[in-house]
């Protein structure tokens, strides 16, 4: 093991679903590898704002990369998840007909996923359409269904992934930005500049006596001061540091420490006895200040999601352009889950896959996508026009649902570029692998993607050395789904018997866990990905005091193990 | 003399919700001479929201004093001890249904350690139904009552309860549920989570802070965020006027110079990680503006807490959005009542406390009919109807009751309802009114039905029973508009019940309505509407 060399092995550049499975596959190796992420915590980005479906790839062009990796992917996720406890659920999905022309395509859509290798699709007429979704609105034609079609849980997935890695060896630096990359002499060493740091802390709501902002974080065991201060890189634009999905806890910066997950008793701890962070100036700088730093590393692995093709410049690429496409969602409350019982999905256009309804793996019942180019990478707003447009196709899907609560809306943004395909190439002279253009299929591609890009790179002559030991075990995540038993139904002990989010019945147990795991969250929006806490109808009107007093409390005791 | 609870016995009632309207119930049960009475709320202490309410104006027409929010809930919760009900905080009811459905009887393992109670000197229902033969009984299938399962830190108990109050309150709509486009920053949040934070937890909230919303609780939120440093830059609402009482807006408007920005929406919020601000539009003009603020508060846009109500399969009033209730405040499922603020959201404690009591004396005359019908009937008993022991008798036993809520139970629906059995009448409200409660009445049939559509009924129709007179003998009613003047009219199959004095309707403000009309009400007849009357000049009249 070189784990202590100044030089790693791999760099990954983001931390999202794509790159925490590369992490995961990579760290099966006996490999140096650091994780570099710009958000405070793992898959914020595309990876947890989707549809949170488990594609089969049925529907993929035939003969793209895009299509061999779903399918791969997905069958490779089924069985991760399952041993992982990421909860996935089998609904199936039914392509739904509405005209006498989406009902004339529907022969055309089965054929191509014959092509993609996928057999299992049926035509339902209306009859037994309705017949299964009772609920369904009038009008309906018929119907293809896909059997294999699943919902999965968006959150708990990269933080499988990342667990696993970090667990293995992995480096993971979070709140860290690459900002350049500059080839050494000899040309065999990448040296990627980053800023690092909180942003901005919150502080609109702090409670008296808790500890001010002591200054930036403090780099922990900082040994190799190399190189000079770099200024911004093309990805500094001001205001652009900003993550757009990391939604800060009140009072989540104020505990300097918390960058990569402090107290989480960590051997592996990002910079620890590695990282060559360098604090500019006093250590007691503003904590706005956002630290700057450097790291080198032999290979570098771009999966940076919507700011994959500025760190593809930083390598000389320019094969391609990331537009932004935004997809707004909407939520509705647990007690419309009985108004479906299959992913309902229109008949796709050239352009998107349209507006379906889905239930989720937390009990609810989803509508979505819009689909609208954005020029900012970072523009996750809702919209009036996109939320109503919304309402409109989901009441003509589900009548019902215009008498159900809205629980949440929210909008991601898709990686797309100006190509119908993945944009993933290896460049072995550079040492440089591409993983861009995932569109919105990474979340089930992910695995087929990382085994894909991971073989491509032994080809282009990165060793893979067995691990010492063998791979680590998959992790066994909190099983945060409802198809299967939820801590509160079993109180294994008194405090999964402490219902603190009422809405999602979450226990002060799981918050518990998810502040001593091996990735703690670093805000409580980090919490409610683990837990699901603050998730729910009522959307913190209940319990949000609480559970910001429980992350809170339990930072400051240094997170007891 | 005191004794000691037996831990495995079924508890009388079960009220969930250690609110205003289940602290109040659980008093008057115990006054009432109930035996066992548990009150279980989810929260980790009892008394509600007034709990982190900390202006005063509570207990005014229930305790007929004026104080704060905390000293009301305590002095709530220190009734019912001294009333002798137990206890039972961060306590979660994780499900409801029927006995002879559930098949259960509470585990007395889950149960010994129980939290024994000592019992004042009372008579109690126990003294007529002993424990022992009550078990008995319950050992024949199907069981009367309802299995609830309870969960907190003692693990999952299920407890069999021969009557059940759901008082679970009401919450605000969240930002999501209104639909409001935008950012997804932090520093937004609801008068709930405002109060927490700032009572419960001492958080400082420095910086401008913006209210949607100008009914009663909007000024209580921007009271509440001054405490916290914030400075309100307004209260927006999209009515065309505020909604609170003159006296309350004018004190704290000189108090805290709090404007109110009329006819105005939070067309967007921005913000990425925490709020810069929120767009502003004003819905006459269509200008929009952007206001710089750090909080965000939505308030008021109540519903009902009705989760519980609805797995139970509770019949849903479309208008409330809690359990259809009739004016005994008895829910769609026999020995299931429910009262406060899930019945009508929101009004104030001291209505939700009296609500509460309301409901307590129908439960105890519900269980009282139910300890006189023997365990053999216990299958009958599942569909009998409530009936508070101090009226008058009903003369059969025969006490199915009959749903008269759809339309096309109109015609022909006499020689449905023999004598002696009662009816059970829908009260619809057309717009602008937007729900009423109770929503349900229930009529006996008495031996000679009067044709609907007559004004004959008016002359022979019985008086107003006392033991169907709801909360305070009235309805109360919202409005989406503001009218005045205005007159409520009652209607049934086209025949006027009854009109209102002329009364302002103001939206987010109750309406009440007496309930003397309920004696012209004809138990054979359609379901009641109630409307806001044309105004004189255009009927003519």
């Amino acid at each position: 093991m070189n784990r202590m060399a100044d030089v790693a092995d791999v760099a990954i550049v983001g931390a999202g679903v794509v790159g925490t499975a590369i992490a995961r596959t990579l760290a099966r190796y006996s490999l140096d590898c650091v994780l570099i992420e710009s958000a405070s915590d793992v898959g914020t980005g595309t990876s947890k704002a989707n549809t949170a479906i488990l594609h089969t790839g049925f529907d993929a062009k035939p003969g793209t990369l895009e299509s061999t990796l779903l399918a791969r992917g997905s069958a490779l996720l089924r069985d991760y998840a399952s041993a992982a406890g990421i909860p996935v659920e089998r609904t199936g999905a039914l392509l739904v007909a509405w005209t006498a022309e989406q009902l004339t395509a529907l022969p055309a859509i089965a054929a191509n996923a014959a092509r993609n290798g996928y057999q299992a699709i049926r035509p339902v007429p209306a009859e037994a359409l309705y017949e299964r979704e009772p609920r369904l609105g009038p009008g309906a034609l018929g119907a293809l269904e896909i059997p294999g079609e699943s919902i999965i849980c968006p959150w708990t997935t990269p933080l499988a992934f990342a667990t696993e890695a970090v667990t293995a060896g992995i480096r993971l630096l979070l709140n860290t930005k690459v900002t350049g990359a500059t080839a050494d002499a000899g040309g065999e060493v990448h040296e990627l500049t980053f800023t690092t740091g909180p942003e901005q802390p919150p502080g609109s709501l702090r409670a008296p006596g808790m500890p001010q902002a002591q200054g930036p974080p403090q780099a922990q065991g900082s040994s190799h001061a190399t190189g000079p201060l770099m200024t911004p890189g093309p990805l500094q634009a001001p205001g652009s540091a900003e993550d757009p999905g990391s939604l800060q806890a009140p009072g989540s910066a104020e505990d300097p420490g918390s960058l990569q997950g402090q107290g989480s008793a960590q051997e592996q701890s990002p910079a620890q006895a590695w990282g060559s962070l360098q604090v500019p100036g006093s250590a007691q700088a503003q904590d706005s200040a956002r630290t700057r730093g450097s790291l080198r590393a032999r290979w570098v692995i771009n999966a940076a999601g919507l700011g994959s093709d500025s760190v593809d410049a930083m390598f000389g690429g320019d094969g391609f352009s990331i537009r932004p496409r935004r997809g707004e969602l909407i939520v509705f409350d647990k007690l419309a889950r009985p108004l479906l019982r299959s992913i309902l999905l229109p008949v796709p256009t050239a352009r998107t896959k349209g507006v379906l309804v889905a239930p989720t793996v937390y009990g609810n019942v989803l509508l979505g996508p819009t689909a609208e180019d954005v020029d900012d990478p970072g523009d996750v707003s809702t919209t009036a026009t996109g939320l109503s447009s919304l309402l409109a196709a989901g009441h003509r899907i589900l009548p019902d649902l215009a008498d159900e609560e809205v629980t949440a809306t929210y909008a991601g943004l898709r990686a797309a570029t100006e190509h119908p395909d993945y944009q993933i190439y290896v460049d072995a002279k550079r040492r440089y692998a591409c993983v861009a253009g995932i569109r919105s299929t990474g979340l089930s591609a992910s695995l087929g993607i990382a085994e894909y890009v991971v073989g491509e790179l032994a080809e282009a002559g990165l060793r893979l050395p067995p691990r010492p030991g063998g791979p680590v075990p998959i992790p066994e995540m909190p099983y945060i789904g409802e198809a299967g038993p939820r801590p509160y139904q079993r109180v294994a002990s008194p405090q999964y018997g402490e219902i603190v989010c009422h809405c999602e019945r979450v226990t002060r147990g799981e918050i518990a866990d998810a502040m001593t795991s091996v990735l703690p969250p670093t805000d409580v929006n980090g919490v409610r990905r683990r837990s699901r806490a603050m998730n729910g109808r009522c959307q913190g009107f209940y319990c949000a005091a609480a559970v910001s007093r429980l992350f809170r409390e339990s930072q400051a005791n240094g997170i007891p193990s | 003399v005191s004794r000691i609870w037996d831990p495995a016995a079924p508890v009388d009632v079960l009220i969930v919700g250690g609110g205003p309207a289940g602290l109040a119930a659980a008093t008057e049960l115990r006054r009432l001479g109930v035996g066992k009475v548990l009150v279980t709320d989810r929260e980790a202490e009892l008394g509600g929201i007034p709990r982190h309410s900390w202006h005063t104006g509570y207990g005014i027409r229930d305790l007929h004093r004026c104080m704060t929010g905390p000293a009301y809930a305590r002095r709530l919760v220190e009734s019912v001890r001294k009333a002798g009900a137990e206890l039972r905080a961060a306590t979660t009811v994780t499900s409801l249904e029927p006995a002879s459905a559930s098949g259960h009887l509470p585990s007395a393992e889950h149960l010994a350690s129980a939290e024994h109670v000592p019992m004042g000197e009372r008579v109690t229902l126990g003294e007529h139904m002993p424990s022992s033969e009550h078990l008995r009984a319950s050992e024949h299938a199907p069981l009367d009552g309802h299995v609830a399962e309870l969960t907190s830190a003692r693990g999952r108990e299920r407890v069999l309860a021969r009557a059940v109050l759901i008082a679970t309150g009401c919450r605000e709509r969240p930002r999501s549920a209104r639909l409001i486009p935008g950012d997804r920053p932090t520093g937004v949040m609801t008068t709930g989570e405002l109060q927490q934070r700032v009572y419960l937890n001492g958080e400082r909230l420095p910086g401008r802070a913006v209210v949607v919303g100008a009914e009663h609780v909007g000024f209580s939120a921007a009271v509440t965020l001054a405490h916290a440093g914030a400075e309100v830059v307004a209260l927006v609402t999209e009515q065309p006027r505020h909604q609170s009482y003159a006296a309350f807006r004018i004190g704290a408007a000189i108090r805290w110079h709090l404007p109110v920005w009329t006819s105005a929406v939070v067309s967007r919020i921005t913000g990425r990680g925490k709020l810069d601000g929120v767009e502003i539009t004003d819905t006459r003009s269509g200008v929009a503006r952007f206001v710089e603020c750090g909080t965000l508060v939505f308030t008021a846009d109540w519903i009902p807490d009705h989760e519980l109500a609805r797995a139970a399969g509770l019949d849903i009033d479309p208008g409330t959005r809690g359990p259809a209730v009739d004016t005994t405040l008895r829910t769609s499922a026999p020995g299931i009542f429910a009262a406060g603020n899930v019945i009508h959201a929101a009004e104030t404690a001291d209505i939700a406390a009296l609500s509460g009591r309301h409901a307590a004396t129908h439960i105890a005359a519900y269980l009282a009919d139910q300890a006189s019908s023997s365990p053999a009937s216990s299958a009958a008993t599942a569909h009998a109807a409530t009936r508070p022991a101090h009226t008058r008798p009903i003369a059969t036993t025969d006490t199915r009751s009959v749903q008269a809520d759809e339309p096309t139970d109109i015609t022909g629906p006499a020689e449905t309802r023999p004598a002696g059995t009662d009816a059970t009448l829908a009260i619809h409200t057309e717009a602008p009114l937007s729900w009423i409660s109770p929503n349900l009445i229930r009529l006996p049939v008495t031996s000679t039905t009067t044709p609907s559509g007559t004004d004959s009924a008016l002359d022979t129709a019985p008086p107003s029973p006392p033991d169907i007179a709801p909360p305070l003998g009235r309805f109360t009613l919202r409005s989406n508009e503001f009218r005045t003047p205005a007159r409520l009219e009652v209607r049934q199959d086209g025949r006027r019940l009854a009109v209102s004095r002329p009364m302002r309707l103001i939206p987010g403000r109750p309406v009440h309505l007496h309930a003397r009309w309920l004696a012209n009400a004809d138990p054979t007849g359609g379901p009641i509407r109630v409307s806001v009357a044309a105004s004189r000049s255009r009927t003519g009249a």
